[in-house]
């Protein structure tokens, strides 16, 4: 598993009070890790934080699953 | 109870009456405050007044720009932003037939818009120390309305729209968000009446005076304490009963 892998799910881990298990790539922040809206803004300001990315509102929309943050990440910082 | 000890706090306008009030009454429960407004003279002052734990944050709130500014100073400066008070106010008064559009644009970009962007600069903080404290100051005429204050009250009313669904947004991170209504107080808004206007408007209110800035600022104390963390949503109006709503 990539370092920016790790990094994300342990922000969600933190963020969303889960079981690591859970939170397998494919999962989704609001139908599978009980995320509400407002969660989910809370997790792209955190990783904006923790990887010194901008995530513009169009982008952050598009981040459902734990594999788009990823995917994002990587592709962006 | 209503102790504000190792909290942080902004106050805007505190070069007035009200927010010099406010920013005194949070200070005295041991909290840490920043004052803003725009006569760094009247802020010296007062911050020398107060001695220890407080901040001088002059800026132009019809700025944009010098709104962003004045919140990372503020967070800079006092190290959190626990509470936030959007006191800031000016009037242009005049009837609509005779109000220009400048008129209507300074008072809203002044009293509302500022004071959204200075929520939203604060929340980010707030929500994730899971703790803060809004408290907006808006007036008995956005809701009762006033003739002459079109752009006032709008702003006034538009005041308590902003906190009734910001409430609702952040309810669950620990965050209120709450109005305080004052009716007439003494201040520099209302020594411009004469005392005709004074005797006809102290015939409407029941307590039979105008208000003092300390029973607004004493809201304000309430609304920002941690005993106040089931009020959120709410606009508390203190106003001698001249209007019961």
């Amino acid at each position: 598993m990539s370092d920016v892998a790790e990094r994300v799910k342990k922000i969600v881990v933190e963020h969303l009070g889960v079981e690591e298990s859970k939170v397998t790539e494919n999962a989704s922040f609001i139908d599978d890790l009980g995320a509400d809206s407002l969660d989910t803004v809370e997790l792209v300001m955190a990783f904006e934080e923790e990887f010194s990315v901008e995530i513009p509102d169009d982008a952050a929309e598009k981040i459902l699953t734990v594999k788009d943050a990823i995917d994002f990440i990587s592709k962006n910082s | 109870m209503f102790d504000l000890s190792g909290k942080t706090a902004l106050v805007t306008g505190a070069s007035g009456g009200i927010g010099g009030a406010i920013a005194r009454a949070l200070h005295a429960q041991g909290a840490v405050v920043g004052l803003h407004g725009t006569r760094r003279e009247a802020l010296d002052t007062l911050a020398a007044e107060l001695g220890e734990r407080v901040h001088v944050l002059p800026a132009n709130l019809s700025d944009p720009a010098a709104v962003e500014q004045l919140a990372k100073d503020a967070e800079a400066a006092l190290g959190s932003l626990d509470i936030l008070v959007n006191n800031a106010g000016l009037t242009r008064d005049g009837l609509v037939l005779r109000m220009k559009d400048e008129d209507w644009q300074t008072v809203l970009d002044v009293n509302l818009t500022a004071a959204f962007r200075l929520c939203r600069a604060a929340l980010k903080g707030q929500m994730k120390r899971r703790f803060g404290r809004i408290v907006n100051i808006t007036s008995i005429v956005g809701v009762t309305g006033n003739p002459g204050q079109v752009n006032y009250a709008a702003s006034k009313a538009g005041l308590i729209g902003l906190s009734k669904s910001l409430a609702q947004e952040v309810a669950s991170r620990g965050i209120t968000v709450n109005c305080v209504a004052p009716g007439f107080i003494t201040s520099a808004m209302t020594d411009v009446l004469n005392d005709d206007q004074k005797g006809k408007l102290l015939s409407g209110i029941p307590v039979g005076r105008m208000g003092s800035v300390e029973e607004i600022a004493a809201a304000v104390v309430y609304l920002a304490s941690a005993e106040a963390a089931y009020v959120t949503g709410q606009t508390l109006h203190v106003n001698g009963g001249m209007a019961m709503i």
